[in-house]
């Protein structure tokens, strides 16, 4: 257990305009109808390697203890699976909230660094906005590189196999009009 | 003949060459056209929404702006492209000030959406449009012998889509039953395999998938049938890593549910990528 989410919490701790922020987001919105239930941490399939279960995420991010939420590997660890969204009696979009959280933290630059999942996240977004396609080898190879490079010579085996059978390529996809996608995306940062 | 627009997505052309394969055999088998959207680009999966929200919906609503002037419903196979292509439509016709921001990001590229896509899974398509009596009219070889345990796994059903149960699907097993195939009660079949997370953090995916199969082998099954091609990969490369890890023997073919549709119409298998498949399918109808 992470020893900071077991420590006293002070006023000063607290970001009293954290959650007003997240709710104001589109997905954040039924934040405030949490009833602490727990269902979205029972029906959670990756809840038993959390920090934090997803319940007590929402208890943070309504109180407004920022510093918490975003030290925790919780967002990172959501497999998007979506399970506690359709399971809370309240409506709330908890996987979206998980999203809300994660672009928090990336645009903060308080993402837990050195933590696999947001570099994924990024090499695979960096991929897209260049080339307009993911190729899946090059991404598992940058993420590798980035993080634990000995780890490529244990995909080996598998990497060999998804050759001979033709489900790998090294190649970069691309789509044929990058610079529309660029105008797209551009736009949108403009905005 | 009915058409679709076709949105292979990054995945069907890699690690999920065999999907596509046996998706357009079938198809084509049953009459049903797949022109593939031109130029269509990365729906974004969970990694761009994790960075960004606006631009994330921007990204994949290109695709549907491509779509468009088609006039045919999309069929996405990937259960990723599926959710991502839903959630924009989704997010632009619940937010107008999203849809306003992605609308000017369009036409800055030339682009125009008025909003009328829809967005489908082939299983859908296949079950609730083409009909389990014209599939079973198409089946020349039954498959019996195939205990099949039916794995949906999250993104196509979950939260988006209302063509079944979020948590207790049943299309797939209705199809699987129609082919011939004996298909075991499993109570995991919309349960996470762990998606990206096998590529991040391999233990808590090994973990996940392995349970899985644990469950598949322990219901009798003697295959498990996807209609996603990251569960497909998960569930199929890391059975070693899995019997390594816990100790326990998973072997088991991870099949498409659109190959075992095209072995049941009698589709030669080279036809729908079985040779591609890492863990050798006996039990199935045919030698490779």
């Amino acid at each position: 257990m992470r020893k900071g989410s077991t420590h006293c919490r002070y006023a000063e701790d607290v970001n009293p305009a954290f959650p007003a922020e997240i709710m104001a987001q589109p997905g954040g919105e039924a934040l405030r109808d949490c009833i602490q239930c727990g269902t979205c941490s029972g029906a959670c399939p990756v809840a038993v390697h959390m920090d934090l279960t997803p319940r007590r995420i929402i208890a943070l991010t309504r109180a407004g203890l920022e510093a918490d939420v975003m030290a925790s590997s919780t967002p990172w660890l959501c497999a998007s699976c979506y399970e506690c969204q359709v399971r809370c009696p309240r409506e709330i979009k908890v996987t979206d909230v998980m999203y809300l959280l994660k672009r928090r933290a990336i645009e903060k630059g308080t993402y837990p660094k050195r933590f696999p999942v947001p570099v994924l996240a990024k090499a695979f977004y960096n991929m897209v906005a260049a080339h307009g396609r993911n190729s899946e080898a090059r991404v598992v190879i940058e993420l590798a590189l980035r993080t634990n490079p000995f780890s490529l010579l244990k995909m080996a085996p598998i990497g060999l196999k998804l050759i001979k059978t033709g489900r790998m390529a090294l190649g970069q996809e691309r789509i044929k009009d990058p610079k529309q996608l660029r105008a797209v995306l551009d736009a949108m940062e403009e905005s | 003949m009915s058409a679709y627009a076709y949105y292979p997505g990054c995945s069907l052309t890699g690690l999920g060459k065999p999907y596509d394969e046996s998706v357009r055999a079938v198809f084509a088998h049953l009459g049903l056209g797949l022109e593939e959207i031109p130029d269509w680009n990365c729906c974004g999966a969970t990694s761009y929404m994790s960075i960004s929200g606006d631009k994330a919906v921007a990204l994949a609503a290109r695709n549907l702006a491509l779509a468009e002037p088609m006039g045919l419903e999309i069929v996405a196979p990937c259960a990723a492209c599926y959710l991502v292509l839903s959630k924009a439509q989704h997010t632009i016709s619940g937010y107008p000030e999203i849809a306003a921001r992605v609308h000017k990001g369009l036409q800055a590229a030339g682009l125009a959406y008025a909003g009328r896509a829809v967005i489908r899974h082939p299983l859908d398509v296949l079950v609730n449009t083409v009909g389990l009596d014209a599939i079973a009219a198409k089946v020349i070889r039954p498959l019996t012998g195939c205990r099949v345990a039916p794995y949906y796994g999250c993104q196509i059903v979950r939260p988006y889509s209302g063509f079944d149960d979020p948590l207790r699907p049943q299309t797939m097993d209705r199809l699987l039953e129609a082919l011939g195939a004996r298909v075991v009660e499993y109570p995991l079949k919309a349960h996470c395999c762990g998606g990206s997370l096998m590529g991040t953090m391999e233990d808590i995916g090994v973990r996940m998938s392995f349970l899985l199969l644990k469950e598949a082998r322990a219901r009798t099954a003697n295959m498990v049938a996807t209609a996603c091609p990251l569960c497909q990969y998960n569930l199929e490369a890391y059975q070693g890593q899995m019997r390594r890890a816990y100790g326990e023997d998973v072997t088991i073919p991870i099949v498409y549910f659109t190959q075992l549709m095209g072995l049941a119409f009698g589709l030669a298998p080279k036809a729908l990528g079985i040779q591609r498949n890492l863990v050798t399918a006996d039990p199935l109808p045919v030698t490779v």
